[in-house]
């Protein structure tokens, strides 16, 4: 591996290192983990102080709900359920009714994954609008950086033959039989990993940021065509929490993706910036 | 193999265990006051922001009648537990009387027959919970400014400070009693309202007779019911708790645009 010697010399397969991520695309890839864990916890305190969801501009407990997370009262003990457009199923232990202290308590999201712990809507809107601020300044940070140094161009826009259905079919088939592209393809992400990051980038972040804003009666006052684009508070309030959960999915394909694809080799690229190649050699 | 499968046992438990110090981790962080601190600094940036966006006037979405929510929740108290309510009550708030003093020029009463004298506005419009619900009602009342006006301000006058009659909380103290605080832009805005009226008919008990504020660009909490004084102050941290509301006393944001 001389660095000097000359091509007849290299011994293949070899390993190069590239420079994968940017200094500004891993800090803040890392403080929107933070930022997304503090939201999405918090969300979830905030969420149980109203565990019902509705379209429209209007939405209260007379109201009928598209989602309730609640509890019966069967005999004596409490029964958790959800129900999402009419369709109940028990879910006794983790949501409507869950453990508090080992006593079987009512509260939609149990304690464990809620911040803080116990029913605080007041501190959890507190940690919700700090990471709120932080969320979006740290967006705003890598979407400016991202468009200027053509970053968002160069490797997240697909090329046209990319988004062929053919080439998208193969990719899909490649990913299912977990086959991950090697040597020269890996130096670029390859087009699902595109049209999945953009849609994380520019569709699903950014349609929390104007759900969660829509819910807020002052920003309606100063910008009114929140409201009108949305149809509602209630129902960007239910956007948001269904956004929520498709970034709640992305990121568990995105970890196991992650692991499956070179765990160490990906982790420290996010890291140190630095992606491990193999390479085959011209005749392989 | 088998190295992967130990690689994912840790990775699955420290993950579990590094969520679960987490959020313990935030319970006790949340009640540090310094953390406390940090976390009550974007109340100021969210102030500032969405003041800026507003400006003084921007109103609050009007609705129409056929947008009125069919039944309109009650919340926090839904009749006030005292005698001295109970009695106005009895006499359907003839002996009610609205005290306004503070830094005001010409502190006076009002009954509820001069506020219906006075220049009035209606308004449909939705009201937001801190919980998340929304609820659409017809308020009517006199605009705030209108009365202030009456009374006259005096330059130091910064807060408007709404006493109310209800006690949401039974303590020996009287810490319990509900109250509420804006400052005066929010008070000379035009649908800053005392509203005497509901859904064209007059307030009810539930919704805060006989008279409520509504404060259209910020959350429900913020809109006092059954209103017994109104005081114009400088600074509100000498009252109750110091921050501002019965709410916010709990924790809660002044602040209630968001």
């Amino acid at each position: 591996m001389n660095e000097n010697a000359s091509n007849d010399n290299i011994r293949y397969p070899r390993t190069v290192f590239i420079r994968r991520h940017s200094i500004i695309t891993r800090f803040t890839h890392w403080l929107n983990v933070l930022c997304l864990s503090f939201l999405l916890l918090s969300g979830l305190q905030i969420f149980n102080a109203h565990p019902e969801l509705y379209w429209g501009q209007y939405g209260a407990d007379g109201d009928p709900a598209f989602l309730t997370i609640g509890a019966d009262d069967a005999g004596d003990k409490p029964q958790g359920f959800v129900r999402i457009a009419g369709l109940k199923s028990p879910t006794t232990g983790v949501l409507g009714v869950s453990n508090v202290d080992g006593e079987p308590t009512k509260r939609a999201f149990p304690e464990w994954i809620t911040i803080p712990s116990f029913q605080d809507l007041a501190v959890g809107r507190r940690w919700h609008f700090f990471f709120a601020w932080l969320f979006v300044i740290n967006g705003l940070l890598y979407l400016g950086f991202s468009l200027v140094s053509g970053h968002l161009r160069r490797d997240l826009a697909p090329k046209t033959e990319e988004l062929s259905p053919r080439h998208l079919g193969q990719e899909v088939l490649d990913h299912a039989r977990l086959r991950f592209p090697k040597g020269e393809k890996a130096r670029h992400y390859n087009s699902l990993q595109k049209l999945t990051y953009l849609a994380v980038i520019v569709v699903l972040l950014p349609l929390m940021v104007l759900t969660g804003l829509t819910m807020s009666p002052g920003v309606d006052a100063a910008v009114p065509v929140l409201v009108e684009i949305f149809g509602g508070r209630q129902t960007a309030r239910t956007i948001h929490f269904i956004t929520a959960s498709g970034l709640v999915l992305f990121v568990v394909v995105h970890v196991a993706m992650v692991i499956l694809s070179g765990t160490w080799n990906n982790i420290r690229s996010m890291i140190t910036g630095r992606y491990a190649i193999r390479e085959e050699g011209p005749n392989a | 193999m088998s190295t992967f499968l130990t690689r994912r046992r840790f990775l699955i438990g420290s993950t579990l265990g590094a969520s679960a110090l987490m959020l313990s981790g935030c319970d006790i962080l949340g009640q540090n006051t310094d953390v406390e601190e940090v976390l009550h600094s974007a109340e100021q940036l969210t102030m500032k922001a969405q003041r800026a966006l507003q400006g003084r006037g921007a109103l609050a979405r009007e609705f129409d009648e056929k947008d009125i929510s069919p039944s309109f929740r009650v919340n926090g108290t839904s009749a006030p537990d005292s005698d001295e309510y109970a009695q106005l009550l009895e006499n359907k708030f003839e002996t009610w009387r609205l005290k306004v003093d503070g830094l005001v020029e010409r502190p006076r009463d009002f009954s509820l027959a001069d506020l219906k004298n006075l220049p009035a506005r209606t308004q449909i419009t939705r009201h937001d919970c801190v919980e998340g619900w929304s609820a659409i009602g017809k308020w009517t009342g006199v605009p705030l400014a209108n009365l202030l006006q009456v009374v006259g301000l005096k330059p130091t006058a910064r807060y408007v400070v709404l006493h109310c009659a209800d006690e949401l909380e039974q303590t020996l103290d009287g810490s319990g009693r509900y109250y509420e605080s804006i400052d005066l832009i929010d008070a000379m805005h035009p649908q800053t309202i005392l509203a005497y009226g509901m859904n064209d008919k007059d307030l009810s008990v539930g919704h805060g007779a006989p008279l409520r504020l509504r404060v259209e660009r910020q959350l429900g909490y913020k809109q006092a019911k059954y209103i017994m004084r109104i005081e114009l102050v400088d600074s509100f941290a000498g009252l109750w708790g110091g921050n501002g509301g019965f709410w916010e006393d709990r924790g809660y944001e002044w602040y209630a645009g968001i």
